[in-house]
C-alpha cells in the first residue's frame, strides 16, 4: 500500500497521491464509525441491563465476586479434569475418525468388510444420543462384572471418543473426497503407492480444508466431556453445581462458563492462524 | 530391429455411456521404439487421452495387451506401481500438488518411490529446474507460477525419475500462445536427449517439429500413420484431410 520508491525514479502522479490520501481518510473514517457505534450499543446495553428493576437481585445471585472467589479452587480442579479428558478424547476421536474415514474410501473388494464396518459405525453413532451411549458404557459395561473392567472415567472417555469419532469421520471423508481425482492420478502415475498418495498428497490437502469444521466439533466436544459427571467424576460444571446447591447462588456456573470460553479461545486462535497462514502461502488453493 | 519400448497390441477400451456402450479404443495397435517420438493427432474425443491413460494403467483395458520393454503390463497379476515408476506422464492441466513447493513437487517421487536421499533428490531436481530456467522458483508454490512455468515444472517432475517412456497429453492446450513456445522448446530439448515419447497434441506445427511418426486417430483406430510430411503434408485418407482442413481453417497449422 505504501507509495514512493525513489530508487527506481518512480514518482506517483498527483492523481495517484489524491487516491491514496482519499483511501486513507476513508479508512480512518470507517474505524471511527465502528468505534462510535460499538460504544453507543455498549452503553445502551449497560443502561438497559443495570437499569432493569431486577438487576440488583440478578447481580448478587449471578455475578457475586466473593462467591466466585470461594468457588474458584473447586471449579478449577474440575476444569483440570475437563482439560485432561478433552486432550485424550480429542486425540482418540481424531484418530478413530481418520481411520474410519480412510476405511470408508477404500475401494478394493478385499476391504469390503472393513468398509461396511466403518460405514455402519458412522451411521449408528451419529444417530445415537451421546447420553445414552455414555450411560451404556459407564453403567452397562461395569454391570457385566467382567474382571479388568476399566474405571468409569476411561469408559466415559471411550463413549465420547466413539460418538465424536463418528462425526469427525464424516468430516474427514468429505475432505478426502473434495481433493480432485486428478491429484490422485498425478500421484499414482509418479509411482506413489495408495498409502503414499494418501499420506503425502490427499490427506495434507484434505486436512487443511476441513480444519475449521473439525475445530467446531472439538469445541463441541470440549463442552460435552463434562457429561461424564453424570456417571460420577466431578468436572467443572458439576463442581459449580455442588457449590450452587450449597449457597443458592449461581455465580459458580457463570465462572465455569467463562473458564470454558477462555479454554476454547487459544484452540480457535491457533487453528485460524495455521489455516490462514497455509492459505496465504499457497495464495490460491481453491483456484487449482 | 530392437524390441520396441512400448507395444500396444489390439487394444479395446469401452466406456459405458448411459445404457449403451462407447467404444473409445477399437482394436488399436501401435509400437514406439527406443528414442522414437510418436505424436497422436485426431479430433476431440478420438481417444488420445484414453490411450495414454491405458498405457499408464490409470484405466483398465477391455481387450488386447500392452507391453513395456517386452513385458506384458496389462496382465492383472502385474503390480501397477513399478510399471508407473518407469513411465513419466504429463497432463493437460499440470496437476501439480498445490500444498507442496515446486522443489517438493519434483522431489516427492525420487524420495518416496525411488528412495533417493533428500540431498540427492534435491540436487537432481535443482539441476533440472535450472535447465528449464526455473531454479529461482524452487521455493514457490505452484499457484503462484504462470501456466507455462507450471507446465515446465510438471515436465521436470516426470523427467526427474529418468523414465523409460514419457507420455504427454496436450501439454500446451491450457496455455496462452506466448507460453506455448517455452514448453515446446523444452520438449524438443528432451527429444534431443534421446527420450522415447508418446505425445497427444493439437499443435500441428509442433507435431511437424518433434514427431518421428504421426498417427491420426479416428474413432479409436489409427486411420493413418507415417512421417509428419506424409500424414500432415499429403494425407491419403479423406477423414485425415477433412480433419486437417478444419485445423487450417481454425488457423492452427
Ligand atoms: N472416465 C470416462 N468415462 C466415460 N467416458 C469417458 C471417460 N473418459 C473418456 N471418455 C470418453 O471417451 C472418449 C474419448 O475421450 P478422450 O479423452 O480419450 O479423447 P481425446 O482424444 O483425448 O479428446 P481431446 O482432444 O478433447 O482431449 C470420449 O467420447 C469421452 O467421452
Ligand atoms: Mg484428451
Amino acid at each position: 500500500m505504501t507509495v514512493a520508491a525513489p530508487a527506481t525514479g518512480y514518482e506517483p502522479s498527483a492523481l495517484q497521491r489524491d487516491r491514496v490520501a482519499y483511501r486513507r481518510r476513508q479508512t480512518v473514517r470507517s474505524v471511527l464509525v465502528a468505534a462510535a457505534s460499538t460504544l453507543v450499543l455498549g452503553v445502551l446495553l449497560l443502561v438497559a441491563v443495570t437499569g432493569a428493576p431486577g438487576w440488583e437481585r440478578v447481580r448478587s445471585s449471578f455475578f457475586d465476586p466473593g462467591v466466585a472467589w470461594r468457588a474458584l479452587p473447586d471449579v478449577l480442579r474440575g476444569l483440570w479434569l475437563n482439560v485432561q479428558l478433552l486432550v485424550f478424547c480429542a486425540t482418540g476421536a481424531l484418530a478413530v475418525g481418520l481411520v474410519a474415514a480412510i476405511l470408508r474410501t477404500l475401494r478394493p473388494a478385499i476391504f469390503f468388510p472393513l468398509r461396511a464396518l466403518a460405514t455402519s459405525y458412522t451411521y449408528v453413532f451419529r444417530g445415537a444420543p451421546l447420553i445414552i451411549v455414555l450411560y451404556l458404557f459407564t453403567f452397562g459395561v461395569p454391570g457385566l462384572r467382567l474382571t479388568g473392567t476399566p474405571p468409569v472415567l476411561v469408559l466415559g472417555g471411550a463413549a465420547l471418543v466413539i460418538v465424536y469419532g463418528a462425526y469427525l469421520a464424516e468430516v474427514f471423508r468429505a475432505g478426502i473426497e473434495s481433493v480432485h481425482p486428478s491429484q490422485r492420478a498425478a500421484a499414482r502415475s509418479l509411482g506413489l503407492t495408495y498409502r503414499q498418495t494418501m499420506r503425502h498428497v490427499v490427506l495434507p490437502q484434505a486436512a487443511r480444508r476441513v480444519a475449521p469444521p473439525i475445530l467446531n466439533d472439538l469445541v463441541a466436544l470440549q463442552k460435552d466431556v463434562g457429561l461424564i459427571s453424570l456417571a460420577g467424576p466431578i468436572d467443572a460444571i458439576r463442581a459449580a453445581q455442588i457449590q450452587t446447591a450449597q449457597t443458592y447462588n449461581y455465580t459458580p456456573y457463570v465462572l465455569a462458563g467463562v473458564l470454558f470460553v477462555l479454554l476454547a479461545l487459544p484452540l480457535i486462535a491457533v487453528t485460524d492462524w495455521v489455516t490462514l497462514r497455509a492459505a496465504r502461502r499457497q495464495s490460491a488453493e481453491h483456484a487449482a | 530391429m530392437s524390441e520396441p519400448v512400448l507395444s500396444v497390441r489390439a487394444v479395446r477400451k469401452v466406456f459405458r455411456a448411459g445404457r449403451g456402450t462407447n467404444v473409445v479404443l477399437d482394436d488399436l495397435s501401435l509400437d514406439v521404439t527406443e528414442h522414437e517420438v510418436v505424436v497422436l493427432v485426431g479430433a476431440s474425443g478420438s481417444g488420445k487421452s484414453t490411450l495414454l491413460r491405458c498405457v499408464n494403467l490409470l484405466e483398465t483395458i477391455d481387450d488386447g495387451a500392452i507391453y513395456l520393454e517386452g513385458r506384458h503390463i496389462t496382465d492383472p497379476r502385474v503390480k501397477p506401481d513399478p510399471v508407473r515408476q518407469r513411465i513419466g506422464i504429463v497432463f493437460q492441466s499440470f496437476n501439480l500438488f498445490p500444498h507442496l513447493t515446486v522443489l517438493d513437487n519434483v522431489t516427492l517421487a525420487p524420495r518416496r518411490v525411488h528412495r533417493l536421499t533428500s540431498g540427492q533428490a534435491r540436487s537432481r531436481a535443482l539441476a533440472l529446474l535450472d535447465r528449464v530456467g526455473l531454479a529461482d522458483k524452487a521455493a514457490e508454490y505452484p499457484d503462484r507460477l504462470s501456466g507455462g512455468q507450471q507446465q515446465r515444472v510438471a515436465i521436470v517432475r516426470a523427467l526427474v525419475n529418468a523414465p523409460r517412456l514419457m507420455l504427454l497429453d496436450e501439454v500446451t492446450s491450457a496455455l496462452d500462445p506466448e507460453l506455448v513456445g517455452e514448453v515446446l522448446a523444452l520438449i524438443r530439448d528432451v527429444k534431443e536427449q534421446g527420450m522415447t515419447m508418446l505425445i497427444a497434441t493439437h499443435e500441428m506445427a509442433f507435431a511437424r517439429q518433434v514427431a518421428d511418426r504421426v498417427c491420426f486417430l479416428d474413432r479409436g483406430r489409427i486411420l493413418e500413420e507415417g512421417t509428419p510430411e506424409q500424414v500432415l503434408g499429403a494425407p491419403r485418407e479423406p477423414r485425415t484431410r477433412q480433419f486437417l482442413q478444419r485445423i487450417v481453417e481454425a488457423g492452427k497449422l
